[in-house]
Order: C-alpha cells, then structure tokens, then sequence
C-alpha cells in the first residue's frame, strides 16, 4: 500500500494502520498528534484506524517556537 | 505582590507575568537555563513534523520545570489550516489552550485579519482557549474579544524585529476597552519595552527572540523578568501625569534673601 507520510510516499502493508506509521516515525510517541487526510484521529483510535491507498499522513510533534 | 496580584486567563491564576516563547534558542540547556531564569509558568511551542533524529524533547523539559506548554499555530497562513493545526495541538498535548497565528505573509509574519476572527471564532466554538496574536488594532481586539477569545495579544511590532511598541497609543486603547487579559506579544527587544507594555497597562508580556537571540540568554531572561515585574508596580502605583514646563519639588516658600 502507497501513502503519503509527512509528504513522502512510504510503502506500508496492507494491513497496517495508523499505530504502524507512528512507530516507524518516531520512538518517542508522548506528544505526538496524527492527522489523515486532514482529519485528527485520536490516540486511542490508532491502532483501530486501517490505511488506505494515497492517504495522507501527518505525524506531528511539539517543537521549539513561538 | 505576587500573591495578591495574580495573572488570570481563562480563570487560571499565575504569577508570573511574563509568558516566554521557545523559538529561536541555540540548544535545549540553553533554553532551559533561560526558561529558568525568565520564572515564566507559560511558554509556547509549534507543532512540526516529527525529525526521527531529533535528540531531547521540548515536552519532557517543559515537565520537568512545570512550566504550561501553549501550542501556537505559527506558520499557518488560513483559519483551515491553523484550526486543523489547534485540533493535532490538543491531542498531542492534552490541552484545550492555544496561541491562535494566522498570518498574512512570510515577509512581515502580520497577521491576516479575517482568517484570524474566523478561525478565532470557529475554534472557541470547538470549546478551545484561544488567546489569538493580532493586530495592534483596537476594533478587531473588541471583534475577537465578542467571539469568546480570552484574551488578546497584539503586536508590539513585528515578530523578531525587536523594534519594541511602535503604537503604545493603540495598546493603552486596547487596555481601556478590554475586559479580558491584553497581552503584548512579539516585538520587544530589550528590557525596557517589556516594562513599557506593562506600564501601558498589558496584564502580560510574551516574548521570545529578545531573549533566545540575545548574546547572553539566560541575564536577558532576568532582566525581562524585573522589567515585567517593575513595569507592573509602576502601572498600579500610578506614574505622574506629562507636563510641559517643570515644576519644583522644593517648596519655594522660606527660601533665603541672597542679594544678587
């Protein structure tokens, strides 16, 4: 399966879900925020939440700023 | 006073009142040793995608200083972008809070106007704090005020430039009208800027370049903190009014005949 992960297209398995791309992103998953398709998918619903070909990830963090 | 003068926003109490901005600092322990200095009890982060190499992390030094993180929406040019920005913050921070930027250019980083009250007040709907960067302008402060903003932080001038209060006529204008916290946000560049928005009536400073970008962050940090505090005393201790010709302090009266 082809998605999009924080604008660079990743191949993931058909039965990965939104828990598999965190974990392959960052080590650190406190403070982390996940959008698909521009849409926040909670915490608690990432390992429930299926991927879908050309889905658009956001895996987002806390940085310096402001 | 710091007891019995309380920074309150959204019902929440603090005492300090300077709220300090991570950007801009060189390293992490520089940052913290700054934060520290500063005594602020608020600081802003952005929200970024995550770097899989990035060492240390801004939450777990914010946690362990008990400092309150306020995500801001920095870089976000449209109310969609900064609400969809305002919802990941919530989630990945566990807060309701937010600095709400919409701005209109990358040159002078200002803020759009209309995206801003839409955003403002769309997000408010959504049962956020917005505490939104605005304009120095005293009528959109009065419209984000009407949506249910809780409180209002213009410019002092722009972000970065450290050009300090470039209106204090507006700001006071500002202050007179609101019934929520007037914060001044972005522009100060040294000390006494922070210290003249408190004596024009802000209930709060935030800064953060002038402080992250100084020579010596961590004294600058200080000095911004007496500088808050002093500017706070001076505004309720009530500064004398403006004359144009002087008038004695000495009483003229039982001076001694000295002839000429």
């Amino acid at each position: 399966m082809k998605v999009v992960v924080n604008g660079t297209p990743h191949e993931f398995d058909e039965d990965a879900t939104v828990a598999t791309v965190v974990r392959s992103f960052t080590h650190a998953p406190s403070g982390v925020a996940v959008a698909v398709n521009d849409a926040v998918v909670s915490r608690g619903d990432w390992e429930t939440t299926a991927l879908h070909d050309d889905d658009r990830i956001e895996v987002l963090t806390a940085v310096q700023g402001g | 006073m710091d007891v019995k003068d309380p920074l309150v926003i959204a019902g929440e109490s603090f005492t300090s009142r300077l709220i300090m901005g991570t950007g801009g600092a060189t390293s992490l322990e520089a940052l913290d040793e700054a934060l520290a200095a500063s005594g602020t009890e608020i600081t802003t982060v952005a929200l970024r995608r995550v770097d899989p190499s990035a060492r240390g992390s801004i939450v777990d030094l914010l946690l362990r200083r008990d400092i309150r993180v306020l995500p801001n929406t920095a870089g976000c040019f449209t109310a969609g972008e900064a609400m969809l920005t305002a919802r990941l913050a919530r989630e990945a921070l566990d807060t309701n809070w937010v600095k709400l930027e919409v701005i209109a250019d990358e040159r002078t980083l200002l803020p759009d106007p209309v995206e801003l009250l839409d955003a403002a007040e769309r997000l408010v709907d959504e049962g956020f704090v917005v505490l939104p960067y605005t304009n120095d302008d005293p009528v959109l402060a009065r419209r984000l005020e009407q949506v249910g903003c809780a409180a209002v932080m213009p410019l002092g001038s722009p972000i970065g430039s450290g050009l300090g209060i470039r209106n204090p006529h507006n700001i006071e204008l500002m202050v007179e009208q609101a019934s929520v916290p007037v914060i001044l946000d972005a522009g100060i560049g040294t000390a006494s800027d922070a210290a003249l928005a408190m004596e024009l009536g802000c209930e709060a400073a935030l800064l953060a370049s002038a402080v992250t970008r100084a020579h010596s962050p961590a004294l600058m940090a200080e000095a911004m903190r007496k500088a808050v505090e002093a500017g706070r005393m001076a505004r309720l201790a009530g500064r004398i009014p403006r004359r144009r010709y002087a008038e004695a302090s000495s009483p003229t009266l039982g001076r001694a005949e000295i002839p000429v």
